[in-house]
């Protein structure tokens, strides 16, 4: 239903650019007749930082990888694993075994960290608090390990083209053990907690509902794929790293209630079970990894060269928490800094979903809605309401959008 | 659906495309212990064949994913690079297929792909905006990421003339303006 077939008075409510949904700035209008969204129109842009201009005219290769490490703050793995595997694609450089484990397993620790911050930001869009304070209590743990391990709690700077920067050595391994061993004894708490808690079931069931058509139509990936019963996953389906060598099997919703249905709800089992698949995939990574070199050219001076005398083209794919994160690369002889790079992070495709999911359903579900595509943008504080009939605009805040959320939980029939 | 083999995709361009089919290529590697092999299929078509190229894919896939188009500034021409995926949903078998179209700069038109794949309009309206390609028939034809504020005529992406202009370039301490 378009705007002029309704009969009604519409509102259009513009949220973001800076919204508590939204982890990083974007503009959503909504179009609503009373409390029901009809149309939604995406506006993005206002963090784009021009990082692939950079990389094609300021940086060299390898000081790209930084760059790229930087694009997101939360999937700082992803992207430079996706960026090495594109020029290592490009040049022909092959890394090490070990190095593939290693990167694996850092990747996967991504994702546990990732997921459990998801989970802690959705229950607090519903207004469910204790849920958000348990969640990043638990994640505290994956924050230490990854620091342990990498040195650093965010930009972790492990990835080197042809390998990685540092090596995991047998005696860290019971360090890492004792951590998953953590998860692995509270998963059985988190799952009671998220999937059995009435009023989780309440505020997710048959919300935001992506069809498996739809799904496909608008190449969604990651999770919200997974949850609308597409198996994609690039873990599973391309090898790359040490996926390669392991059985990765996508996961998909009917694992746990045996249907699909595509909501909310489903988002958060597929990504309850990643977590339980993480910490399977690093401890088979830590019983399989082979000895040897991490690097496949130590001497970043050689390295370089061989880039700059380089051409070729490739591309890397790697399975963000969010979705498939490529990058495509494109190196020409004599040339100091990339000829082409194109960079594709998940949210980019997910987020065309967006206006399907959020069709019909009411505003107060607009947070959680929008926060369970997990979308890798950011946080904010004001909403403008415009009555169409009157033209008046009056500025509904974070506090407030969050207050009607908060207060369907409330109502809700218990 | 039948699957084919890397070979047989590229082949199964040049029967279906006939003239139109520029060329193609495999590019395989071993990865980690185990020796998998990753591969990606690089597949060029004329402009003239590029929607008949497209719907071929649609044949080999329902509902192929298109990951991304990526857009060079080769001098005299504009490369555009549409990279799908194939085969996905299986274990290892999934194939990542870019399908290369050049486009000369006195006529930089490409039809649009919205009514096979919808989901392609965001990347459409980036390339349109980015590199100055006109995307024909696109619905939308809103910018994506630039600001209103950008002058018309500028394409970030672009390394000659049309490129961002110098005045909006930021150079570095210690550093010489391009």
């Amino acid at each position: 239903m378009t705007l002029e077939e309704t009969k009604k008075a519409t509102y259009t409510i513009p949220v973001g650019p800076i919204h508590p949904a939204l982890k990083e700035p974007i503009r959503l209008a909504l179009s609503v007749d009373g409390e029901e969204i009809v149309d939604v129109d995406i506006f993005a842009g206002q963090v784009h930082r021009g990082i692939e201009w950079l990389g094609m005219n300021r940086n060299n290769p390898i000081q790209s990888i930084y760059l790229a490490e930087r694009i997101c703050g939360i999937c700082n793995i992803c992207h430079p694993f996706s960026f090495v595997m594109a020029v290592e694609h490009a040049t022909g450089i092959t890394p090490p075994a070990r190095a593939e484990y290693i990167r694996t397993i850092i990747a996967e620790m991504e994702r546990i960290h990732s997921h459990l911050l998801w989970a802690g930001v959705a229950a607090h869009e519903i207004g469910f608090d204790t849920v958000f304070y348990l969640a990043w209590r638990v994640r505290e743990e994956i924050m230490d390990l990854i620091e342990y391990v990498t040195g650093n709690r965010v930009t972790k700077a492990m990835f080197q083209i042809g390998g990685v920067r540092r090596d995991i050595t047998e005696e860290q391994f019971p360090r890492i053990r004792q951590s998953l061993d953590y998860y692995k004894s509270l998963f059985g708490q988190l799952k009671r907690v998220f999937l059995d808690d009435r009023t989780i079931r309440m505020r997710t069931k048959n919300v935001g509902i992506l069809k498996r058509e739809d799904a496909l139509k608008l190449l969604t990936v990651g999770p919200t794929a997974r949850a609308s019963g597409v198996p994609k996953d690039v873990r599973q389906d391309q090898p790359y790293g040490a996926y390669a060598d392991l059985d990765i099997k996508a996961m998909t919703p009917d694992m746990v209630t045996g249907t699909i249905v595509g909501d909310v709800y489903d988002r958060i089992i597929v990504r309850l079970l990643e977590v339980k698949q993480a910490i399977e995939i690093i401890e088979q990574c830590l019983e399989k990894m082979p000895p040897g070199p991490i690097l496949a050219q130590p001497k970043i001076a050689l390295l370089l060269k061989t880039l700059t005398q380089a051409e070729g083209e490739g591309i890397g794919r790697a399975e963000a928490p969010r979705g498939e994160v490529i990058h495509y690369v494109r190196l020409e002889a004599g040339q100091s800094t990339l000829a082409t790079w194109k960079v594709r992070a998940p949210t980019y495709v997910n987020l065309m979903a967006v206006p399907t999911i959020l069709k019909g359903m009411q505003i107060a579900d607009v947070p959680i809605t929008f926060a369970s595509i997990d979308p890798c943008m950011s946080c904010t504080n004001r909403t403008v309401v415009t009555d169409r009939a009157t033209g008046r605009k009056s500025v509904v805040d974070c506090e407030e959008l969050h207050r009607l959320s908060v207060e369907k939980t409330k109502e809700l029939p218990r | 659906m039948e699957r084919l083999t890397p070979q047989a995709i590229i082949d199964s361009f040049g029967k279906e495309l006939g003239d139109g089919f520029v060329g193609g290529s495999v590019y395989e590697c071993e990865v980690a212990v185990k020796k998998n092999k990753f591969r990606s299929l690089w597949v060029e078509v004329k402009k003239s064949a590029f929607r008949d190229a497209v719907e071929h894919i649609c044949h080999l896939q329902e509902y192929p994913h298109l990951a991304i188009i990526s857009s060079s500034d080769l001098g005299a021409e504009v490369e555009l690079i549409y990279h799908f995926t194939i085969y996905y949903g299986r274990h290892l078998e999934e194939l990542s297929l870019g399908l290369r179209v050049k486009l000369p700069k006195s006529d930089l038109k490409i039809p649009t792909i919205t009514d096979f794949i919808p989901g392609a309009l965001f990347t459409e309206r980036e390339t349109q905006e980015m590199m100055g390609v006109e995307v024909v028939g696109i619905p939308d034809k809103r910018r994506l990421f630039l600001p209103e504020d950008f002058p018309e005529g500028a394409y970030p992406w672009r390394k000659d003339e049309k490129g961002p202009p110098n005045d909006m370039l930021r150079v570095l301490p210690g550093r010489e303006p391009k």
